[in-house]
């Protein structure tokens, strides 16, 4: 069973304290120890007579021993990125699997690619992989590997092989089902309380995006009243001879003001936005991890109920029930350790948007 | 600089009452009333604390005292009152005439009409303001006795006299042309900075929802907690701190104000010079017919196509008798019209001289109070920026503390 031994590589067996997931987490940080770099890049137009899409070249470069080659670049479109979610989900139903950039933009679509919008997907695209490649048990996945390998051939007929879309989607529909059915019986209370957790955090990041989005505009309305506003004192300073100087001086200082707004917002939109947008889709991801969780354990439940009432073909339950034992507290132990990763990963990104937004609002105000 | 009203006396518009009475038309209306105090300057020399007189007036009476001014002195720039209502608003702003910050607003914009008016050399001397001051009753009496708006210009006078003048002193048709552009360009500067105001109030209240949201948050965080929830203290701070701001910008908009409304004084002015030099043209025209008429009779030559030319060749000659006591009478007119032409000059070269004199002493004014409203709007800037730092230091240490 293939998924359960990738879920060993963080087997029960192995300590899991606090500060061993530190040294992990560190571990990954530190560039000179990483073996596998990943850069997306140079977006290219596609016109075929059916549909126009829009290709990423993704380029690795790693040291490490299962690769061929210690290059690769390839080209890949949006439609790969999703298929390579789908099979990590597959493979790792409780691990958490880093969000991708929204099918569609929702509001004000004129045109499908706009280059603002392409250039979006790419960074996310880009940080799509890299989180991935950082991930201590998800780096080392099979389709991850022939996601950055394999050239477009062989992806195509690669990707034809294993469960359909269809069978991946009845399990997430079967996981929504058995929550609706009144939740879990035996749900561990450390997964309770991540649920809690999940639907606190999930409504206060969804407030926080429409707050964040709300002072960008705002900044940007200011912008656009400043700009009107230097010039006015150049132009009254035409008509003055005494006071010219100090008029046109206040002129300077207000264009001054504008460009620093602008940087101001640059910043919000380069660096606060996209974070907190990534959490917003990461809100969702989780709460899809925590019901495929449930899911698990929903198997083992039943048959455990099973049991109770099949003496007959006891022995047969009894070893199933063995192995979903087993799965549960893999699922379980991964989703743990998975969780606390993620939330360090999470105090990191929101620590270090913030301390950015207040250090950009600092430069704005000094200069 | 000579000896001023505002070196004897203190002057003060202390405080504002809300009052009910009954209009000309005996209805009932809602006004407000303001309290002028006056004290005596030299007793206070002597540490003896004078006694102050107090008196309260309503807007309609500044109004009355100011064109009372305008048609009395009118080569001097009469300093302007505050608006009659609430203009240039931005949306935290009430246009209405009761808000208390409006009216608070409008207090101070009246002392200070009447400072200016008492540290005026020539208007600082004039007994209706002294009594607008001092006498509680009777003062508007006093005010109408002086038939003053006998006096005053008609408009439609002074918009003919605009387009018809042929020969203004070039330096009131320059000075006409600056006010107009003062007026229009502070007019505009206003207008704009209302709306950055209301865009810059936008931007400060938004991060006020911070402090909210990162308060709940922080209860579900361990870690994050203290840094979130202190953080949003800060940003509410954040938030708060605009109110402050954008009410001592509105003084910076009132001392712009004041001279927009200035623009239209010295326009005044200008209108005037105009309506006196149409006059003197007018009356030099007058003459000079007069003198040809005189000519033409003397001498029996027709130079001139005149109605009265054609009528007389028409239905006959005048004889000699008639023709004498026409002559008679153009003379005696001459002779007065050149008097009054002597005079209308004067009058003239006196207004022209009186006059450049007060715009001389106004420029320096104004140059002055302007230069000194935007070091106040820049010093209030750097003020902004400077409580800016401050509070995203502290949200910094907080965030890098999560």
């Amino acid at each position: 069973d293939a998924s359960l031994a990738e879920a060993n590589s963080f087997s029960p067996s192995m300590p899991t304290s606090p500060s061993s997931m530190i040294n992990q987490y560190k571990f990954e940080e530190e560039p000179e120890l990483r073996d596998l770099f990943i850069t997306v890049d140079d977006p290219e137009s596609h016109i075929t007579a059916i549909e126009t899409f829009i290709t990423y070249r993704v380029v690795t470069k790693t040291s490490r021993s299962e690769f061929d080659s210690s290059e690769y670049e390839v080209r890949r479109r949006y439609q790969d990125f999703l298929w390579l979610k789908s099979k990590l989900e597959e493979a790792h139903p409780t691990l958490i699997i880093p969000p991708l950039p929204e099918k569609f933009i929702m509001k004000g679509m004129v045109e499908r690619f706009n280059d603002e919008f392409i250039e979006t997907r790419r960074k996310a695209l880009h940080k799509f992989l890299n989180r991935i490649a950082d991930h201590p048990t998800l780096t080392f996945n099979e389709d991850f590997k022939i996601f950055l390998t394999a050239q477009a051939w062989e992806l195509s007929s690669h990707k034809k092989q294993g469960p359909g879309l269809l069978s991946r989607m009845g399990q997430t529909v079967r996981a929504v089902a058995s929550s609706v059915r009144g939740g879990v019986k035996n749900r561990p209370e450390m997964f309770t309380e991540m649920n809690d957790y999940m639907e606190t955090f999930s409504q206060k990041i969804n407030v926080l995006d429409k707050i964040a989005h709300r002072i960008y505009k705002e900044e940007r309305e200011y912008f656009n009243e400043m700009k009107e506003y230097g010039p006015i004192h150049t132009l009254w300073s035409a008509s003055e001879e005494d006071i010219a100087d100090s008029l046109k001086g206040v002129a300077s200082c207000i264009d001054k003001c504008c460009k620093a707004t602008e940087k101001r917002m640059a910043g919000l939109s380069e660096n606060l936005l996209p974070i907190i947008h990534e959490y917003v889709l990461y809100s969702e991801i989780l709460m899809g991890v925590l019901k495929r969780r449930d899911l698990i354990q929903g198997e083992l439940d039943s048959k455990v109920d099973a049991l109770a009432s099949k003496r007959a073909e006891k022995d047969a339950i009894t070893e199933e029930i063995g192995k979903l034992e087993d799965k549960v507290e893999c699922a379980n132990n991964a989703l743990k350790a998975d969780w606390e990763r993620w939330k360090q990963n999470m105090q990191y990104d929101m620590r270090s948007a913030f301390t950015n937004v207040a250090e950009n609002n600092l430069h704005y105000y000094e200069e | 600089m000579e000896d001023c009203l505002s070196k004897k006396i203190e002057i003060t518009v202390s405080e504002a009452e809300k009052r009910t009475g009954r209009n000309a038309m005996n209805m009932q209306e809602t006004y407000t009333a303001y309290l002028i105090e006056t004290r005596a300057v030299e007793s206070q020399n002597e540490g003896q604390c004078s006694p102050v007189d107090s008196l309260w007036r309503r807007y309609s009476e500044f109004e009355l005292l100011r064109n009372y001014l305008l048609v009395t002195f009118p080569h001097i720039v009469v300093p302007p009152l505050p608006e009659k209502r609430a203009d240039f608003v931005w949306h935290k702003l009430s246009a209405d005439n009761m808000d208390p910050d409006f009216v608070e607003r409008r207090r101070i914009g009246l002392e200070n009409f009447l400072l200016r008016v008492a540290s005026h050399p020539v208007l600082c001397q004039d007994n209706i303001f002294y009594s607008f001051l001092t006498q509680e009753g009777g003062w508007k009496e006093m005010v109408n006795e002086t038939g003053f708006q006998l006096k005053a210009d008609s408009r439609l006078k002074a918009l003919n006299a605009t387009f018809r003048v042929k020969n203004p002193d070039k330096r009131f048709t320059e000075l006409k042309h600056y006010s107009d552009e003062l007026q229009s360009v502070i007019s505009h500067l206003l207008r704009v900075r209302a709306r950055v105001a209301d865009r810059l109030y936008g931007v400060y209240k938004v991060h006020g929802n911070y402090g909210r949201v990162f308060s709940e948050w922080s209860a579900i965080e361990k870690e994050m907690g203290d840094g979130l929830q202190s953080a949003g203290h800060h940003m509410d701070v954040y938030a708060a701190s605009i109110d402050d701001i954008l009410e001592e910008e509105e003084h910076y908009a009132d001392q712009l104000k004041e001279y927009l409304f200035y623009a239209e004084a010295l326009r005044a002015v200008c209108r005037k010079h105009e309506l006196m030099q149409y006059d003197l043209e007018m009356a030099a025209q007058d003459l000079t017919s007069k003198k040809q008429q005189c000519e033409e009779l003397a001498t029996g030559t027709v130079r001139t196509f005149s109605l009265k030319g054609m009528t007389s060749k028409l239905f006959g000659q005048e004889n000699p008798e008639q023709r004498e006591a026409k002559i008679k009478v153009l003379e005696e007119q001459i002779q007065e019209g050149e008097e009054q032409l002597k005079s209308k000059n004067l009058e003239g070269r006196d207004f022209v001289k009186s006059a450049w004199a007060d715009i001389e002493r106004f420029k320096e004014q104004k140059n002055h109070d302007l230069k000194e409203a935007l070091i106040s709007y820049a010093v209030m800037q750097i003020s902004m920026c400077k409580k800016g730092i401050q509070v995203w230091t502290n949200a910094k240490e907080c965030f890098s503390k999560m």
